[in-house]
């Protein structure tokens, strides 16, 4: 099910002109605060009416101006899960969950014991909101939201009340939704280890407006948009999917392959033939003409140069691994001691990767 | 310990003061609700209209009201002609009375606890599949539950004092429209009448202060739970 969208909205100090087609099971849209998001979760949600534009989710026409078509809130069968949660606090855990059940009877859903099974809230159901830790809440807000039976999934930046321990307990059940359920979502955020873990599409905005759109893999590891948006350049980089392909226990390390390549990696807590997703940051990708003899990094892959940007003084090489992107950001002083140019087959080694799974690891 | 004539006003105060309640509410609801989220013209005017029995002299309500709901007044007349409803000179006259009087301060107290309700979770309901009617009713209404016992205790207390519209509209009749106030003012023109006077100053005291009193432990206890 994709999801198209086209809107222009004009608010007092505030103008949102986007467009994006997204048919990823999870699209993320991503920029710092101000950028639009939240303008752009009501207009999907219908708590803003578009000056112009359309929302269309797969074959349902959600808002169309020119047609004068505006399906209203209660009708789009569009889940939200907020940042602050929003739990009714005069019902019990329950009947929050049950809430959604009362009002789409005729569509297929979720049963209520499969959703607290998966989210592990089987002794929260008697209790009220209020005595919920903030990591509970939002476990309940995201059951709530899918006993609803939507369509679509908006995660409006659920995690980023929580502190990390929260948002560790929290992001391996986005993943079980995201692996489990056949529901497409859209991830708020603006963190980007959160949307490097979850999502396969990814929405650049900025100032109202998308700055780029597309393959997450790819769109990390452009070149030309600059400065990641509110993180700063230093989180960009490569995303991987991975396989664990073996585990050398003497040594505690996994072989992880990946198509144009193989990485060695610390195996805590991975297992054989386990699926991940590798970020792999340009600031920890460093260049060797030749294959480097020792040195202690383990990862030195042969790759050929195809694009070279300046940012702030220092020099980002967009990289070629067989049918992959890297990204390496290394100072002008060694771009130009090496004479690093486009075309260029040199070694790039692998300081650390971070894993989908939670598990960071430096691998030198 | 009462007397005939005091047990018959007392009684009479209650049920006035109880009618004019139940009959106001959901109007005060309805009103609030579209004062608190309505955005429309003519917002102001419908306003001042709700607050103009607070500034006008009761006298002065009493007599509009004799006028529109009398025998011969338009809406009176066609409330007997149709119904067979007859308000003036009876109890349910001095009912809406009451109800016409306590109606400003109902929807002042309704409006404030509908304001405070967090639109975040009327959005959330709304995204969940609840249609606006059914937002309303189990979401916006509960959470302003608290709210509306205090507008309904308000109505009542300012139902039971009630004085000057209802003497005005209904005259004193006891039995029928002679409640606690008007009783004590009538005993007041009688000569050497101040103890009966006394004990019935006491009675409306002391019903007041019970009401009160209950609606403040129904009000906390419905606070704590919505706090969790």
């Amino acid at each position: 099910m994709s999801l198209d969208l086209d809107l222009a909205l004009a608010l007092p100090g505030f103008a949102l002109e986007a467009r994006f087609v997204a048919a990823g099971a999870v699209t993320a849209l991503f920029g710092r605060s101000g950028a639009g998001k939240t303008v752009l979760t009501r207009l999907l949600a219908g708590h803003l009416r578009p000056d112009r534009g359309h929302i269309r989710l797969g074959a349902r026409v959600l808002v169309d101006t020119g047609a004068r078509i505006f399906v209203p809130p209660h009708r789009r069968r569009i889940g939200t899960v907020f940042q602050d949660g929003r739990l009714f606090p005069h019902l019990t855990v329950r009947g929050n969950l049950l809430y959604g059940g009362w009002f789409n009877r005729g569509a297929a859903g979720p049963k209520l014991d499969e959703i607290v099974d998966l989210l592990g809230i089987e002794s929260l159901l008697a209790r009220h909101p209020g005595g919920l830790s903030g990591g509970e809440k939002q476990r309940v807000a995201i059951g709530r939201a899918l006993l609803a039976a939507p369509a679509l999934l908006v995660l409006d930046e659920p995690l980023a009340a929580l502190d990390a321990p929260r948002k560790a307990e929290i992001l391996p059940y986005l993943e079980l939704l995201r692996d489990r359920l056949n529901l497409p979502m859209v991830y708020v955020s603006h963190a980007l280890d959160e949307v490097v873990r979850l999502a396969d599409t990814l929405v650049l905005l900025e100032a109202g407006r998308v700055r780029a759109a597309g393959p997450i893999g790819e769109i990390m590891t452009r070149l030309d948009l600059g400065p990641g948006p509110g993180t700063g350049r230093t989180e960009a980089g490569a995303v991987l999917a991975a396989r664990v392909e073996t585990i050398d226990r003497s040594y505690g390390l996994a072989t992880l392959s990946f198509p144009g390549g193989s990485l060695r990696v610390p195996a805590a807590g991975l297992e054989p033939g386990q699926a991940l997703r590798l970020h792999i940051r340009a600031r920890d990708v460093a260049i060797a003409l030749g294959p480097p003899r020792d040195v202690s990094i383990l990862n030195a892959l042969p790759v050929t140069i195809a694009e070279m940007a300046e940012d702030a003084g220092a020099v980002e090489l967009r990289l070629v691994l067989g049918p992959q992107l890297l990204v390496a950001r290394i100072t002008r002083l060694s771009a130009e001691a090496l004479s690093l140019r486009p075309g260029l087959v040199v070694h790039a080694l692998i300081k650390s990767v971070a894993f989908d799974r939670g598990v960071g690891a430096g691998v030198s | 310990m009462l007397s005939p004539v005091e047990a018959a006003a007392l009684e009479l105060s209650l049920q006035v003061s109880f009618w004019a309640v139940m009959g106001s509410l959901p109007v005060a609801i309805a009103l609030a609700y579209v004062l608190a989220r309505g955005v429309f013209r003519g917002r102001a005017l419908l306003a001042a209209l709700v607050n103009l029995p607070l500034v006008l002299p009761p006298v002065v309500t009493g007599y509009v009201l004799l006028l529109l709901f009398g025998r011969h007044g338009p809406i009176g007349a066609r409330l007997e002609a149709w119904f067979g409803i007859v308000l003036a000179f009876r109890w349910t006259g001095a009912a809406l009375a009451a109800a016409v009087m306590g109606l400003p301060l109902m929807v002042r107290a309704i409006q404030l606890s509908l304001e405070a309700v967090d639109p975040g979770l009327e959005q959330a309901a709304a995204g969940l599949g609840a249609p606006r009617a059914a937002v309303f009713a189990t979401v916006t209404l509960p959470l302003a539950l608290p709210g509306l016992l205090a507008a309904a205790l308000l109505g009542f207390a300012k139902s039971l004092g009630e004085f000057g519209a209802t003497i005005t509209f209904v005259s004193n009749i006891p039995g029928e429209t002679q409640t606690l106030p008007i009783a004590i003012y009538s005993l007041l023109q009688v000569p050497g009448s101040d103890a009966a006077v006394l004990r019935l100053a006491l009675l409306s005291i002391a019903v007041s202060l019970g009401g009160v009193l209950a609606a403040e432990l129904v009000a906390g206890r419905l606070k704590r739970r919505l706090a969790g």
